[in-house]
């Protein structure tokens, strides 16, 4: 099997500005990829380069075994999603959805046929004859989806999609963009900064800096298994707990002096030595009551403050003399000034060397 | 870092054999039919739009022999400054034989005082409309604006009645306050919406902190607005020193502008036509709004543009 | 129309009850005082002396408006004058011309413009500079330009070429054309400018859609690009059609209504009449036709703008 999307050796410059760097993707027929970051770090360009919206300035990109990279974005047998929707204001959604195929001089039957099985897909039948002005957030971005549809390609490229719309329709689309992609099983390439939408969404996470690919993994390999301290630090909300100190064979020692059993920590490649080291945990592998007695690691913390979030509380802590959160259920009645045991497993954390920032 | 960009997924791939594949930028060659024909079109309207310029210039340069051997491309043989002089000293404007300088001097006391008064004016107006509507405040400003598209015509003879009963009909005060008038609806509308695109929380909290109309216009409006006030600048400075007709009605023979002066020497001179004189006399008449225009460059877009693409 | 001002000192001031007299004038007197002169503009100047003129244009004044009453003999004496009509046609001819042409070219520039072109903001500077010129000035250069002997035409058989012919100046058929060019060079720029901030306003991922819909750039423009203008293009017109209507200092620089009376316009018809002619009467009944004109376009398109949906 070939890939579907595969990129190689691709660089982009704005003058003097490294966009992207030599960087190198592969993508499986029928995948869904999210790419994740912050604004700036190139996640949308790359994917206006496989659109080819954007020249690159060196390198290659192949869309099913073809070599496109000097190809229009009409002949690449994409299809794309934009953030603002990009209806034709003037055009009904019917017209919207069939303006690149009548344009193309496609048969009236067959843009027919097509049309009615997008807007059956995503249950856009009754707006066909409306305008975008007419429809609400949600309905437009189903319509934009629609153009892609009808387009009838193996690439679905999405442009921030749901970021212009309230946080509840957001959810609802996310599940439906599941389902289309579950019925229809293109490829589909998705930018987005919501972590939660890459977590829910993706079959793999590619999460990038400054025009890096930092990590390219499924989300619970990324969750679980941060392959630096900026991927650490970047998935997870409220974020990763971070504990500088010195690893020395089986005990990790934080700053201040604390001495903590490494355990069964699966290493990728084990320091010799005493090497300074940052170690992460996750604030809901933090345990409290019976659970944490049978940590390897626990110790008795003061409460600071407690946010009770419904179905779990959030509690600030400090342990080893550092700011700390942890999660536990909303059953447990806990009140800040209260002392309390908390436990932990650094073999359900990170380890991290302090100096390349990457993952032990 | 790169080693973790190079993690493949885990689908196997085929690699391209072919070095002579596309890689790299498109090919662009920079003399395409496109670009060529883009160029041209471009050119051939920038010629249209300079020769003018340039015809102006040149024949202001030139002497009158020159002129009548017949080709207004020609550079001048010899530059002569003598034009100039004369234009500017004692070319005949109708009775009097003194030039456009006095012309140029009661421009500049008929466009200074009337763009100071019409901005300052409608500055408050446009704050007024946004901070401090009034029952029926909407209703004047819509038709301020309508009234704006009425041919200048219709009102010119009633405010030559009105200038009269006032006993300013001639006098620069009448030129000024015709200049007021008409610039009213555009500047208003100018300032209207800049104010109403300031946040109004700015405006709630000076009321909060206790300060009235003029503290709160004077103190924390005027400073915020200052790209609104050089664009209503530039506006009104050429729209005034550009007029023609309220100048010729309103300001009487002692206060003509350039505009009219300018008029009056090219095309009610009496005797044989001196055409370097005439260019010398127009090229000085632009030169304001031109080096306003120059020196300006984008905010004089936005000046022209900006009452229109917003109204 | 809602009193959405924040209440003022004086009117927290005044008793529970303030009667009707202290409502209207000391409720907000600050804004109200700030807006006395456009209160005063449009009560005397739009509405006052629009009346007025109106008024007066239905008596036989000469030199000063104290005429008699005469019903419309005016308007009948104006359309029976050929100099009115000679005005009106050409007023006409000339404001079609010159709205296709500031359209159709202020389009053409505005999407060469944005092309992503070398020298774009010189190209510029180049087309809009004649907007910033008086159009006595403009007129003036053009007059000398067209000049028959000494100017292009010239110039021309100077140069050998004996055929060449650009008389339009001094021929009454071609005249009009004559005020076009010049119109149009001073015009066109702005158009441009205003087009080109039209193009500018329409976000990009609707190009970027059309591109991967593979819509060729022309037609993007044409069916997608055009009707998203709809603003630009009212404002455009509205404001270049405003300025035909007012057509004078051009034609008393360039012509001044020669040759003949092949030249003439209204403005210029009002103005010869009232501060020339001596005959007030008549100088009122044609600005007010002018003002007739200007409704019956403005009113439709304020109804369409502003109508139905009421104001924004």
């Amino acid at each position: 099997m070939q890939a579907s999307v595969s990129i190689k050796d691709l660089s982009l410059n704005f003058g003097h500005v490294k966009v992207l760097e030599h960087l190198d993707l592969d993508i499986a027929q029928g995948e869904f990829i999210v790419l994740l970051g912050p604004s700036g770090c190139g996640k949308s360009t790359l994917l206006n380069c496989i659109a080819g919206l954007l020249d690159v300035s060196d390198g290659q990109i192949f869309i099913n075994g073809k070599n496109v990279t000097w190809e229009e974005p009409k002949d690449r047998g994409i299809g794309m999603v934009f953030q603002s929707y990009a209806l034709y204001p003037q055009m009904s959604v019917e017209r919207n959805l069939s303006f690149g195929l009548r344009v193309s001089g496609m048969p009236k039957a067959e843009i027919d046929q097509r049309v009615k099985r997008a807007a059956e897909i995503l249950q856009i039948e009754p707006l066909l004859q409306r305008k975008p002005a007419n429809l609400s957030g949600g309905q437009r971005q189903r319509v934009a989806i629609g153009r892609a549809l009808v387009r009838d390609v193996d690439v679905f490229l999405f442009d921030e999609p749901l970021s212009n719309l309230d946080a509840k329709l957001r959810s609802d689309l996310r599940v439906e963009i599941k389902r289309l992609h579950q019925r229809l099983k293109n490829t589909m390439i998705y930018v987005t900064h919501d972590q939660i939408e890459a977590l829910t969404l993706a079959d793999r996470i590619a999460i990038m800096k400054n025009g890096v690919i930092q990590q390219l993994a499924d989300p619970h390999t990324i969750y679980n298994k941060p392959v630096n301290l900026y991927v650490a630090g970047f998935i997870g909300s409220p974020s990763m707990n971070f504990v500088e100190g010195t690893l020395n064979g089986d005990t990790f020692t934080s700053n201040d002096g604390t001495a903590m059993p490494v355990g069964a920590y699966e290493y990728i490649a084990a320091p010799t030595g005493e090497t300074k080291v940052v170690l992460g945990i996750r604030p809901e592998h933090i345990f409290v009551g019976d659970a944490a007695a049978d940590m390897p690691f626990k110790t008795e913390v003061e409460i600071e403050i407690v946010e009770p979030m419904g179905s779990e509380t959030l509690a600030w802590t400090k342990i080893a003399g550092l700011p700390m959160t942890f999660r536990c259920s909303a059953d447990i009645d806990i009140n800040a000034g209260d002392k309390i045991t908390v436990g932990f497993d650094i073999a359900r954390g990170s380890l991290f060397d302090a100096g390349t920032e990457a993952r032990l | 870092m790169s080693q973790t960009a190079t993690m493949s997924g885990s689908a196997p791939t085929t690699t391209p054999t072919a070095g002579t594949e596309p890689r790299g930028p498109r090919p662009k060659p920079f003399f395409t039919p496109k670009k060529i024909m883009l160029y041209a079109t471009l050119v051939f309207f920038s010629l249209y739009f300079l020769f003018p310029l340039y015809v102006m210039v040149v024949t202001s340069f030139k002497t009158m022999p020159e002129i009548r051997f017949g080709n207004i491309f020609a550079l001048p043989n010899q530059i002569t400054l003598d034009a100039w002089f004369k234009a500017w000293t004692s070319a005949c404007t109708g009775l009097t034989c003194e030039g456009l300088s006095p012309g140029f001097w009661n421009s500049v006391k008929i466009t200074i005082p009337s763009t100071v008064v019409s901005i300052f004016i409608a500055a408050v107006n446009g704050y007024a409309l946004v901070n401090w509507r009034f029952k029926g405040s909407e209703i004047f400003f819509s038709i301020l604006i309508f009234g704006s598209f009425i041919p200048y015509q219709v009102f010119l003879y009633p405010l030559v009645m009105i200038t009269r009963e006032l006993g300013i009909f001639g006098s620069l005060q009448a030129v000024i306050i015709v200049h007021t008038i008409f610039g009213m609806p555009i500047l208003t509308l100018l300032f209207r919406n800049y104010f109403a695109s300031l946040p109004v929380e700015l405006f709630k909290a000076a009321r909060v902190d206790g300060a009235g109309f003029w503290r709160i216009f004077f103190e924390i409006m005027l400073p915020m607005s200052l790209p609104i006030f050089v664009v209503a600048l530039i506006l009104q400075v050429t729209g005034i020193w550009n007029d023609f007709l309220f100048g010729v009605v309103f300001a009487g023979t002692q206060n003509l502008p350039m505009t009219v002066q300018l008029n009056n020497i090219v095309n009610s001179a009496q005797g044989s036509p001196e055409y370097n004189v005439n260019m010398a006399a127009t090229v000085l008449t632009g030169l304001v709004p031109l080096i306003i225009y120059f020196v300006s460059g984008k905010l004089f877009v936005r000046g022209v543009a900006a009452g229109a693409v917003k109204g | 129309m809602a009193d959405t001002a924040v209440h003022t000192r004086e009117g927290a001031e005044q008793a529970a009850r303030p009667s009707l007299l202290n409502r209207i004038f000391l409720h907000n007197l600050s804004g109200k005082i700030a807006a006395i002169p456009m209160m005063a503009t449009v009560l005397i100047v739009f509405i006052g002396c629009t009346v007025w003129t109106i008024y007066f244009s239905f008596t036989n004044s000469r030199l000063l408006p104290t005429g008699k009453f005469v019903g419309f003999d005016q308007y009948e004496r104006l359309f029976a004058t050929s100099r009115w009509n000679v005005s009106v046609t050409n007023l006409v001819t000339y404001g079609v011309f010159s709205l296709v042409f500031t359209l159709g070219i202020g389009f053409l520039l505005a999407v060469l413009m944005d092309q992503k072109i070398r020298f774009e903001s010189a190209f510029r500077t180049i087309m809009l500079y004649p907007f910033a010129l008086s159009f006595i000035v403009t007129g003036l250069v053009w007059q000398w330009i067209m000049n028959p002997t000494l100017g292009l035409q010239g110039t021309m058989r100077n140069l050998g070429w004996e055929s060449f012919t650009f008389d339009w100046i001094a021929n009454p058929r071609m005249v009009l054309f004559a005020l076009l060019i010049a119109g149009l060079w001073q015009g066109v720029g702005f158009c441009m400018v205003l087009m080109l901030a039209g193009l500018r306003g329409v976000d990009e991922e609707i190009w970027k859609a059309a591109r991967v819909d593979g819509i060729p750039t022309w037609r993007t423009y044409v069916s997608v690009v055009l009707p998203m203008m709809r603003g630009v293009l009212v404002t455009a017109v509205v404001l270049i059609g405003s300025g035909i209507v007012r057509l004078y200092d051009l034609v008393v620089a360039l012509t001044n209504g020669g040759p003949g009376i092949s030249s003439e316009v209204p403005a210029k018809y009002v103005y010869n009449y009232m501060f020339g002619g001596g005959n007030i009467g008549q100088g009122l009944a044609a600005a007010t036709m002018m003002l007739v004109t200007v409704l019956i376009i403005m009113v439709p398109w304020a109804y369409l703008e502003f109508g139905g949906r009421g104001r924004r």
